[in-house]
């Protein structure tokens, strides 16, 4: 038995290296967008994937998302597997109209006849101390728009697994990569990133008695952590990692919350009209009899994105969250 | 280091050489629409392709007429016309070889037709029982776009996509002269010239988005002098002339072929109906207007001149006018029966597979469904 030593890679590097054996494995799939190919990605994502397999397999686009979204449906409609980078989640938007129009309706339009196998990545959220327009958390107009599915990976070993699965759906998948993980570190080992984790599936990050925080992507290690600081307080909290906004895991999330009958959501996106609101509401409507107290949300404050140097006063942090956790009824049990 | 600096050392210095990136002069258009019928060049035409241009034209005419009667019908939820733009609509889908693509918009039904999709499948958006009625892989027919230009982007990129396979297709993507002020427009045209896609665009220039005439629509000198701009050539054409129509897209589909890139051509035609049978076109046009497009109609010049030179008689005519009334027949017998509907249906096919939610939805119509079967007495 050979043991491979597992170093420690950043989710940059384990979203190029699931777009490399993807590109290696299919000859159909195909990188596209801005500063792509030569310069590798404006945060290096797809460095090294021009040189490897060419500007045809891995190419610059003229800038603009419209365009590049829309040149890509076309790609998929003659059988070609696109992987379209935006560059940032507000530099997404001109492409809505394809998005909404084309990407989500086009199965359903033609009857299964047409599917549309794309991946569009979207580096969103923030906390990277960028300037305006570079910080927004738009996954809930994704999650309003039936025919996408939107994942979104927390962890270097998901960023691999759930891009690999995007890339490989016959469906059109926003692929929400949280920019501020960009450069976290895990013990992931690269010669062997077989797990492909299948969208659709959260996950228990951690297990606990005492009440379940609900978060995705950017919100995960912050959760961690005021899971951590919460045993000072005597609680026990369990975190569940939704990594699929759509399909969503019902099942996962009702079953953490059954057993611990509390329930915080933490987002960094606004908590009026956010992805909170829906998952409160689908958690009360099958939890209610076992639910202590209702089910809250900690969001990003229903603001547009802040300058950098106001960001952290926007941002859930241990402290907001820690704050919920206690507003949770705790009273009436005693 | 600025200039105070350097102490008077500096000299002035032109910037690196510059030139036009492309000779802008073989790009534009020419002056005046080109013409065939009535002209010179329609000696040179082949007999053949006008004897068919014809028959096309007749049975489209007639497909317009039809399909608005099943408007007033009630058969069709909506009907927008292309009566008097036949011409574009079937030089468009002959000009295609069998592997190319066409990209049609909602008033291209017609060239989809035309292109050998069944008239009541290339209608099934506009009757309403589903959005795409037809296989598109089938006769290479995108679905008809009815958000404006967007299917322009999908025509670049599915040439784009083929062209790297090393596969000959070409394809020609349909739009008209309102869609040319989207962004989509341009980004299309755009990427298409980067690329050196092989894609035709035709704009069919009928006067009006809607109400709004041409000259709210843009100040360009004419909707073809834009492919200027992206670096591809740009041909104006009488639209109405079938037979110019026709070589001008199939000059642009031989060099497409030919990896010589994407062509933008505009057709000068007119939209003699209303915008859609839900449409008042009195409010904002003259009748004077129409009449005297209606004397410059695509079918009549190329009657004329197949007449006029012996290659058409009275039963040329007639058995073209009874084969267009044949698919009328049949469209009209066809479009009077009810489509089959399963609400089912609404829930297979917005994924690969069915979410757990849409699982649970679809349950709850089958339960609703089931309720409402039940008899009267039965319901709550």
């Amino acid at each position: 038995m050979t043991t491979v030593a597992v170093k420690p890679a950043t989710m940059a590097q384990a979203l190029t290296r699931a777009m490399r054996d993807a590109m290696a494995a299919d000859p159909s799939v195909h990188v596209m967008g801005e500063d792509v190919g030569t310069l590798g990605g404006v945060f290096r994502v797809t460095d090294g994937l021009a040189e490897e397999f060419g500007e045809d397999r891995c190419t610059d686009t003229p800038l603009a998302e419209a365009g590049i979204l829309g040149t890509a449906v076309g790609m998929a409609m003659y059988g070609l597997r696109p992987v379209v980078e935006m560059q940032f989640d507000a530099f997404a938007y001109p492409a809505f109209e394809q998005l909404v129009s084309h990407v989500a309706k086009t199965r359903n339009r033609t009857r299964g006849k047409m599917p549309l196998p794309l991946t569009i990545r979207v580096p969103y959220g923030g906390g990277i101390g960028g300037v305006e327009h570079h910080s927004d958390s738009s996954e809930a107009y994704y999650m309003a728009t039936p025919g996408l599915h939107v994942v979104t990976p927390a962890t270097v070993a998901d960023a691999y697994g759930l891009l690999r699965a995007a890339i490989a759906s016959d469906d059109p998948v926003v692929f929400l990569e949280p920019k501020r993980l960009y450069w976290s570190k895990d013990s992931w080992n690269p010669e062997e990133p077989t797990a492909v984790e299948p969208i659709g599936r959260a996950v228990v990050r951690r297990s606990g008695r005492s009440a379940t925080l609900i978060t995705y992507g950017p919100s995960l290690p912050v959760c961690m952590e005021a899971a951590e600081a919460a045993r000072a307080e005597g609680w026990d909290l369990e975190v569940v990692d939704l990594r699929s906004l759509v399909p969503f895991d019902d099942e996962t999330v009702c079953a953490s919350v059954r057993r611990t009958g509390r329930a915080v959501v933490v987002h960094e996106s606004g908590g009026f009209g956010g992805p909170g609101g829906e998952i409160a509401a689908r958690v009360t409507e099958r939890c209610f009899h076992h639910l202590e107290a209702p089910v809250l949300r900690v969001a990003g404050f229903d603001l547009p994105y802040p300058p950098p140097m106001l960001e952290r006063h926007h941002l859930p942090g241990v402290d907001r969250i820690l704050d919920a956790v206690g507003r949770l009824q705790w009273e009436a049990e005693s | 280091m600025t200039v105070m600096e350097q102490r008077g050392a500096y000299r002035p210095t032109p910037p690196p050489a510059w030139q036009p990136r492309t000779d802008p002069a073989p790009l534009l258009p020419d002056a005046e629409p080109y013409r065939v019928l009535g002209t010179e060049a329609a000696a040179k035409a082949d007999p053949e392709l006008l004897r068919r241009l014809y028959t096309e034209l007749v049975k489209g005419r007639r497909y317009n007429a039809q399909a608005t009667a099943l408007t007033k019908q009630g058969r069709l939820a909506v009907y927008p016309s292309s009566t008097g733009q036949e011409a574009c609509e079937v030089a468009a889908a002959l000009v295609l070889a069998e592997q190319d693509w066409l990209f049609p918009s909602y008033r291209d039904t017609l060239a989809v037709v035309a292109r050998g999709v069944d008239p009541v499948e290339a209608l099934t958006l506009l009757r309403g029982d589903w959005h795409t009625g037809y296989d598109p892989h089938e006769h290479r027919v995108a679905p008809l776009s009815t958000p404006l230009a967007t299917q322009l982007p999908h025509a670049v990129g599915l040439a784009h996509a083929a062209r790297l396979k090393g596969d000959d297709v070409v394809a020609l993507a349909m739009v008209g002269d309102g869609g040319t002020s989207e962004g989509d427009f341009h980004e299309a045209l755009n990427f298409a010239a980067v690329w050196q896609a092989p894609v035709v665009f035709l704009v069919q220039n009928n006067g009006f988005a809607i109400s709004v005439p041409l000259a709210k629509q843009t100040a360009a000198p004419s909707l073809a002098h834009k492919a200027v701009g992206y670096g591809m050539p740009g041909r104006l054409v009488d639209g109405n002339d079938a037979a110019a129509v026709h070589e001008v897209l199939a000059d642009a589909v031989r060099r497409a072929r030919a990896g010589g890139g994407p062509t933008l051509v505009e057709a000068i035609t007119y939209r003699v109906e209303a915008h859609t049978n839900a449409d008042d076109a009195t409010r904002y046009r003259g009748d004077a207007e129409v009449e005297t497009w209606k004397q410059h109609d695509p079918i009549a010049l190329l009657e004329h001149e197949l007449t006029g030179r012996g290659l058409l008689d009275e039963t040329g005519v007639e058995t073209a006018r009874q084969d267009a009334e044949t698919m009328a027949a049949s469209l009209r017998a066809r479009m009077n029966q009810d489509p089959a509907l399963d609400p089912m249906d609404l829930f297979t096919h917005v994924y690969a597979e069915p979410t757990p939610q849409l699982l649970e939805q679809r349950e709850q119509l089958r339960a609703e469904l089931a309720a409402e079967a039940e008899p009267e007495g039965a319901q709550r």
